[in-house]
């Protein structure tokens, strides 16, 4: 799986060094603003209320 | 060793190419299953990597994005107090009617958990509010009424304000900040022996309970939801295990003396200067 993105980014291996960077940034940012907090209500741990 | 064209071995996993040049050799079935192997592996550390990441998350990202939301109810809430509308409101009418869900309710602060512990109370309990800081029940009494104030805030995460809240003892203060008053509420039991159990109303300072006990936040704690008021009280709920939502950890405080004018003592009660 990452060999096969590495191979097909492009540039020389200096580029795709910063490129793979910039990607699991770009990664990291979509999982802490979109896909987590999304994710979090659905899921049991911060419940801290009591209701029936 | 010399071959003649006619004794040149085939190799059968080499295809020939154009002008006979190599190609890439044919995939056999051993390669296959390596790289199905070797991607499973990497899907399975990809999902140990998001896990980890997502456990960064609760602990650190939602407090760093909760810290702000908490700053923003309690600037929204202080100019709302000092709007001269609030301000020339007649007396006796700030603080007795619910907020609108997402306004702030109340400036909580607990000695105990922190000489400076300063939380802005955001009205309603749902995902939305509690990230924002602690929430107050809907339906419960407003601070300083009779009845029984309810509040809910998160252990760990998203600001975690009620982390150390099993380090509260009896008689250990809670003091409610509103418009124009302090309301010092002080944890059940008997603070020479730190016994949670023995105020004669019979309602204990701290308890463990399920998440469906929803009595504990009933106008008299522990009794049922439609039982008369018979007192002032503030009741708090968190999580229980410290990192699990399984039961909750709740304290009881009762309303210890009348209300303090904030004009008369703008520093707030001699509680937040020295238990």
């Amino acid at each position: 799986m990452y060999t096969w993105i590495w191979r097909h980014l492009p540039g020389n291996a200096a580029v795709k060094s910063v490129e793979t960077l910039v990607l699991l940034l770009a990664v990291v940012a979509l999982l802490f603003f979109v896909v987590f907090p999304w994710a979090e209500p659905h899921l049991p741990f911060s419940d801290v209320t009591v209701d029936h | 060793m010399t071959l003649s064209s006619d004794t040149v071995p085939i190799d059968m996993s080499v295809a020939p190419g154009p002008r006979g040049s190599r190609q890439l050799p044919r995939r056999t079935a051993g390669d296959t299953v390596r790289t199905v192997v070797r991607g499973f592996g990497q899907l399975l550390v990809t999902v140990g990597l998001v896990l980890l990441l997502f456990v960064v998350y609760e602990l650190y990202v939602t407090d760093w994005m909760s810290g702000r939301q908490q700053h923003a109810l309690a600037d929204d809430l202080r100019n709302e107090w000092t709007d001269p509308a609030t301000v020339n409101a007649p007396a006796g009418t700030a603080g007795a009617a619910e907020p609108a869900i997402g306004a702030g309710v109340a400036f909580m602060r607990i000695p105990r958990l922190g000489d400076d512990w300063n939380r802005a109370v955001v009205q309603g309990t749902d995902q939305e509010e509690l990230s924002q800081g602690p929430g107050h029940y809907v339906g419960t009494a407003m601070p300083g009424q009779p009845g029984n104030v309810g509040i809910a805030g998160h252990r760990v995460g998203r600001g975690s304000p009620f982390l150390d809240l099993d380090k509260l003892r009896p008689g250990d203060a809670i003091v409610v900040e509103t418009a124009d008053s302090w309301f010092t509420y002080r944890v059940l039991g008997d603070p020479a022996t730190g016994n949670f159990k023995s105020d004669p109303s019979g309602i204990p300072g701290q308890e463990i309970v399920p998440p469906t006990n929803v009595d504990v936040i009933s106008p008299t704690p522990d009794q049922p939801e439609s039982a008369a008021v018979s007192g002032s009280y503030l009741t708090i709920t968190t999580c229980h295990p410290k990192y699990s939502a399984r039961q909750r950890l709740v304290v009881h405080a009762k309303l210890d003396g009348a209300a303090l004018s904030k004009a008369k003592a703008p520093d707030g009660p001699p509680a937040l200067s020295g238990r």
